[in-house]
């Protein structure tokens, strides 16, 4: 119950730290999924309702994505950035964009798997029907995809939980710098390090919270979505 | 060269693979007619329409459409003059106006919701404007299917078995509606398995066996007087399929 009231007087306390690290840790992940929605949602599509040489090898690379343990995506981000590395001069190792960067990578084979299972789920006497109906390719994958809209926010669900929940790779890109890089989870591992367990655990309970917040506004929309598909 | 067809096809194939579905030397269909084709199934009825709507491209062969020599890309404006209704009417999630305007709002028509909803009236389901598709019953659905196709007033109408499985009432329904599009210049290509709805909608009627057309006649002649033994054995119910 103490750590119920704790994590009550770190929110409506106006704990400003407190706030800073929600705030972070909502545009990271926020970011990050945005971005690989508009990379993952068009390709997941691509690779679903075309053809082309090297497809399974693709869906194979994909589904390998979609189980990547974080802490190596982690280390290759943080390879990748690091000053020696081929991206070092961009300067972004422990800096939020860093940790966007490891998210993307993660979310983005989630967002792409399960947008690519979702069309590949819609009739494909429907979209032979919607060719016939004089739809440019265009047109027919933008059908396509809303007639799998409820999937393709699954998709969105999955990615943003992956990555919001998602410790290692930002904890060894970002550095869990107070006021620059640290996020719920990172504040989590630190205050339990400390010893601070009724910190971490109202952390915690406030990640939880929001993960729950998200969902379930995430499933209205899908119910919203499946009134309209009816 | 006949001016006045529509389509021409010359020396065209259809392979699957190893298998030769199609096989079809030379065949003319002219601009506003109504052909039925008949013939058993997987005699390569539906590749044919599905050629002649541009969703297959031919292994070999020339497919001439509206004076246009066709490759394996067709040109969306080319594309549009021809649409198909299908057996199985594949309708969108959304409600039965969305499925008939979809393709006016495909091609930016000014005046979507109108025509539309003339289109769903003529097919006697405006009534049903604002129900959900998924709602509609079979013959409701084809009714919409059918109306979806004609509101873009398109030259040519490819029907692949548009009443297989519906009662009489809905049958007389599409018919009337099918008779009423070519009356106004729609040419129809009708693919059915009812040689009786054949006779009482086509000018000119072809059989077709293994991917091949034995027999294409004027309706009357291919009933009355046709030449292949084959085609006496499928009008008189002989032939099993």
């Amino acid at each position: 119950m103490n750590y119920w009231q704790e994590a009550i007087n770190l929110l409506v306390g106006g704990n400003s730290d407190v706030w800073a690290i929600i705030i972070l840790s909502l545009q990271v992940s926020g970011v990050a999924l945005l971005i690989s929605a508009i990379i993952g949602v068009p390709l997941g599509s691509l690779i679903g309702l075309h053809t082309f040489p090297g497809r399974q090898l693709v869906i194979a690379i994909v589904y390998t994505g979609m189980g990547f343990p974080p802490v190596v995506i982690g280390l290759a981000v943080f390879l990748l950035l690091s000053r020696s590395g081929p991206l070092g001069f961009l300067g972004w190792l422990f800096t939020p964009s860093a940790m966007v960067l490891a998210q993307v990578i993660l979310a983005l084979p989630l967002v792409i798997g399960f947008t690519m299972s979702a069309v590949l789920a819609v009739d494909p006497a429907l979209r032979t029907q919607i060719r016939a109906l004089g739809a440019s390719p265009t047109q027919t994958t933008l059908a396509m995809l809303w007639e799998a809209r409820v999937g393709v926010l699954v998709a969105l669900i999955a990615g943003f939980g992956g990555i919001i929940s998602e410790v290692g790779a930002v904890m060894l890109v970002g550095g869990n710098i107070q006021g620059s890089t640290r996020v719920l989870t990172t504040a989590i591992v630190l205050e339990t390090r400390k010893g601070a367990f009724d910190v971490a655990i109202a952390l915690a309970l406030v990640l939880l919270g929001i993960t729950f917040v998200i969902n379930l506004a995430l499933l209205q929309l899908q119910g919203t979505l499946l009134k309209a598909k009816q | 060269m006949n001016t006045e067809s529509i389509y021409q096809l010359e020396a065209i194939q259809q392979r699957y693979g190893e298998r030769l579905v199609l096989d079809i030397p030379s065949l003319q269909i002219e601009r506003g007619e109504l052909l039925a084709l008949v013939g058993p199934s997987g005699a390569g009825k539906s590749t044919l329409l599905r050629i002649l709507n541009f969703l297959e491209t031919p292994t070999q062969g020339q497919l001439r459409f509206a004076g246009h020599t066709l490759g394996s890309r067709v040109p969306l404006e080319l594309q549009r003059r021809v649409t198909t209704v299908f057996q199985r009417p594949a309708l969108l999630s959304g409600s039965v106006l969305d499925n008939v305007a979809y393709g006016l709002r495909l091609r930016r028509h000014p005046q979507v919701r109108e025509r539309a909803r003339e289109a769903l009236a003529a097919v006697g389901l405006g009534h049903l404007a604002r129900a959900a598709a998924h709602t509609l019953s079979g013959g409701e659905a084809q009714r919409v299917a059918l109306a979806r196709a004609l509101v873009i007033t398109p030259d040519v109408l490819l029907l692949d078995e548009p009443t297989a499985n519906l009662d009489p009432a809905n049958v007389a329904a599409i018919e009337r509606t099918v008779a009423e599009a070519h009356r106004r210049g729609t040419t129809i290509m009708l693919v059915t398995h009812n040689i009786f709805q054949a006779r009482r909608l086509a000018q000119r009627v072809a059989l077709m066996l293994d991917g091949r057309i034995i027999e294409l006649a004027p309706t009357e002649t291919f009933f009355e007087t046709p030449h292949d033994p084959r085609t006496t054995a499928f009008i008189k119910g002989d032939m099993l399929y």
